[in-house]
């Protein structure tokens, strides 16, 4: 096994810890400290190299093969998978479909997660001390609620709610007037279906990242807040020049979270539309290879699919870090 | 965070002096007010709705979105948990997210205190590793890992599951402790070295109890992300014998547009969200602060 020889060869040099002085690094190679890192090094690393390192590098020399995966034939075709892919019209649509999701999903979170945390931590009275608004653990608590939800059931309970003859949304709509909406097929509808989708998935994310700027934002020095008041700044235009860029950070790894999130959705997009919906408008990437592999058993097509996911997910988080590098923030991710 | 830090979320009635409120105060206050409520009722709203049409009868369901239940279906119930096979998808889920989580929670801390108490060469490379396969998506690893699995004959296994679910929490879980195991003092482990205990001695009986706090942050978002993963096993666990919650869910909703029976799929939604819900009030104090940690680190 590789790892265990790996951690083996290692064990002699590795003594550099908190024990000063080479005497006791010798005597510290004993049994006890070889077994020691076979097993706490060599245990998880195989874990880890067999089940997700190697699957990620086979997945890059599959993409370049026709393999169909039950027949052992398998050619080398360079890159006309990539090609087919890039030629298929569907596959194209879901792509734009997935970007869509990234620019649009992790923005409106954000947006909406920090003005709620801003209005919880800051929203009480202008004089002395400054606190949070009365009832805010209520309101915390509840908004936490989505994240403990599993997606699929966030999605499965959504697309009853959206259901076009009995479910709530079209119940209320009908009962307050709005009668064309009868039978109105939210999630069936060409204009309404990607819509709705974002708007399920914005709902099972917003409360977590709520929770965490809140968080952040009970980590600035109330001081600061203090001076600005006295200063004359208002709660908006503390709201955007205190809170927004001393948290900044964390709304950078929040982005890349998100969008990591928004460039997956298969399981809420599985839920509500799991044939792509009406004329393949709410098919993402995930969806589509998904269906290449497992049901089409186009393997070597799935993984070029899978390349081209990943390339897209990279240049996401390249993307927001560049941004803001270029807006002065610094190169950090704290992980949520 | 530094120690001047105050509560800014300390509900008014901490302080039992009368605030001097004025008007635009009060205005402020009650948009804010508005606005959360409605957020709050669109929180709680479906998750409500369901809870009452799962003991409406199918029929009761078609009628209309609003009628109150007449006689509690509870029969829904029983539907979900036999035919619907939500007793048996439960059972496994607790064996494969328990299992999983309890050997993540090892591997990870045993991996984790290694690259960050010992200097070593290669720790650098196995830790930016362990950070890529964060942000790698998990489909492009999908189709090989069908076939590794398939080669250890673990395809369609729940130990096959519990094994493919400790490999994908374990960057996080050492990604986390790595930051936690680092900032424990060296004081401790020398005194315990003196003391004679050995590398496995120090770790179990001295740095593990001392990272409790962090442990415990750690296993609670490993048990929400592995109770909430649907695409691993719908992928490598299709034998409906194994099938975990959500997917046997899954499953079930896909199925119930045809031969419906929507209250057992209100019911079965209910029995899957109530448990986590239940526990997450209970534990919410200590739940949001591990969320604060992860900011802090």
């Amino acid at each position: 096994m590789t790892a265990q020889g790996f951690t083996h060869r290692r064990t002699p040099g590795l003594a550099r810890t908190a024990t000063p002085g080479r005497r006791r690094r010798r005597r510290n190679w004993s049994v006890d400290r070889v077994t020691f890192f076979l097993a706490f090094l060599g245990l998880p690393l195989s874990v880890y190299l067999i089940f997700v390192v190697s699957p990620f590098i086979q997945a890059f020399y599959y993409s370049l093969t026709d393999w169909t995966g039950f027949n052992p034939q398998m050619d080398y075709v360079g890159l006309s998978n990539y090609t087919r892919a890039f030629t298929d019209n569907i596959f194209l649509k879901s792509i734009r479909n997935s970007v869509e999701l990234a620019i649009v999903v992790p923005f409106v979170t954000i947006a909406l997660a920090l003005t709620l945390a801003t209005l919880i931590t800051v929203g009480g009275s202008s004089h002395g001390q400054i606190r949070g608004l009365s009832a805010a653990g209520f309101y915390r608590v509840i908004s936490f609620f989505p994240y403990t939800i599993p997606a699929i059931i966030i999605g499965i309970m959504w697309s009853q709610v959206f259901d076009p003859s009995n479910g709530l949304v079209n119940g209320i709509l009908t009962a307050v007037g709005f009668k064309q909406f009868d039978s109105f097929p939210w999630l069936g509808n060409i204009d309404t279906a990607m819509p709705v989708s974002m708007f399920v998935i914005i709902w099972g994310l917003v409360g977590f990242y709520m929770v965490l700027f809140i968080a952040a934002i009970k980590g600035i020095p109330s001081e600061i807040y203090e001076s600005a008041r006295i200063d004359g700044a208002g709660r908006f235009r503390t709201a955007l020049t205190i809170t927004l860029p001393l948290i900044r950070e964390n709304v950078q790894t929040a982005y890349i979270y998100l969008g990591i999130a928004a460039l997956d959705a298969f399981v809420y997009m599985q839920a509500l539309n799991s044939n792509g919906g009406p004329n393949n408008s709410t098919l993402v990437m995930s969806q589509y290879l998904y269906r290449t592999a497992f049901t089409k058993g186009q393997w070597g097509l799935a993984c070029a699919m899978g390349v081209v996911l990943a390339a897209v997910t990279m240049s996401f988080a390249g993307l927001v870090f560049l941004v803001n590098r270029l807006t002065g923030g610094k190169d950090s991710v704290t992980l949520a | 965070m530094s120690a001047s830090t105050t509560n800014l979320s300390t509900p008014l009635t901490d302080n039992p002096r009368t605030v001097r409120t004025n008007p635009g105060d009060r205005t402020v206050a009650s948009i804010a007010h508005a606005v959360l409520v409605l957020w709050v009722v669109l929180v709680v709203g479906p998750l409500l709705w369901t809870l009452v049409t799962s003991f409406k009868t199918t029929t009761q369901i078609f009628d209309s979105p609003f009628t109150l239940p007449t006689r509690p279906a509870v029969v829904n119930y029983a539907h979900a948990w036999t035919t619907a096979g939500i007793g048996r998808y439960f059972i496994n889920t607790i064996i494969v997210v328990g299992s999983a989580l309890v050997i993540v929670m090892l591997l990870g801390a045993m991996c984790a205190y290694v690259l960050a108490r010992f200097r070593f060469f290669g720790s650098r490379v196995i830790y930016y590793l362990m950070l890529a396969g964060l942000t790698f998506p998990v489909f492009l690893a999908i189709v090989p890992l069908f076939f590794v699995l398939r080669g250890f004959g673990l395809l369609n296994t729940l130990p096959g599951l519990i094994i493919t679910y400790v490999a994908f929490a374990l960057p996080f879980t050492v990604f986390f402790l790595y930051a936690f195991f680092r900032a424990l003092p060296y004081e401790i482990s020398e005194a315990a070295a003196i003391d004679g205990a050995g590398d496995w001695r120090t770790f179990f009986s001295v740095m593990l109890p001392m990272a409790r706090p962090g442990l415990a942050s750690v296993a609670i978002f490993n048990f929400l992300g592995l109770w909430n993963q649907y695409l691993i096993p719908v992928a490598l666990n299709t034998n409906e014998k194994n099938y975990v919650l959500s997917q046997g869910l899954g499953a079930f909703a896909s199925q119930a547009g045809y031969s419906v029976d929507f209250g057992a799929l209100f019911a079965a939604v209910v029995i899957t969200v109530a448990p986590v819900l239940v526990v997450y009030v209970i534990f919410q104090r200590q739940l949001q602060g591990s969320v604060s940690q992860g900011t802090m680190k």
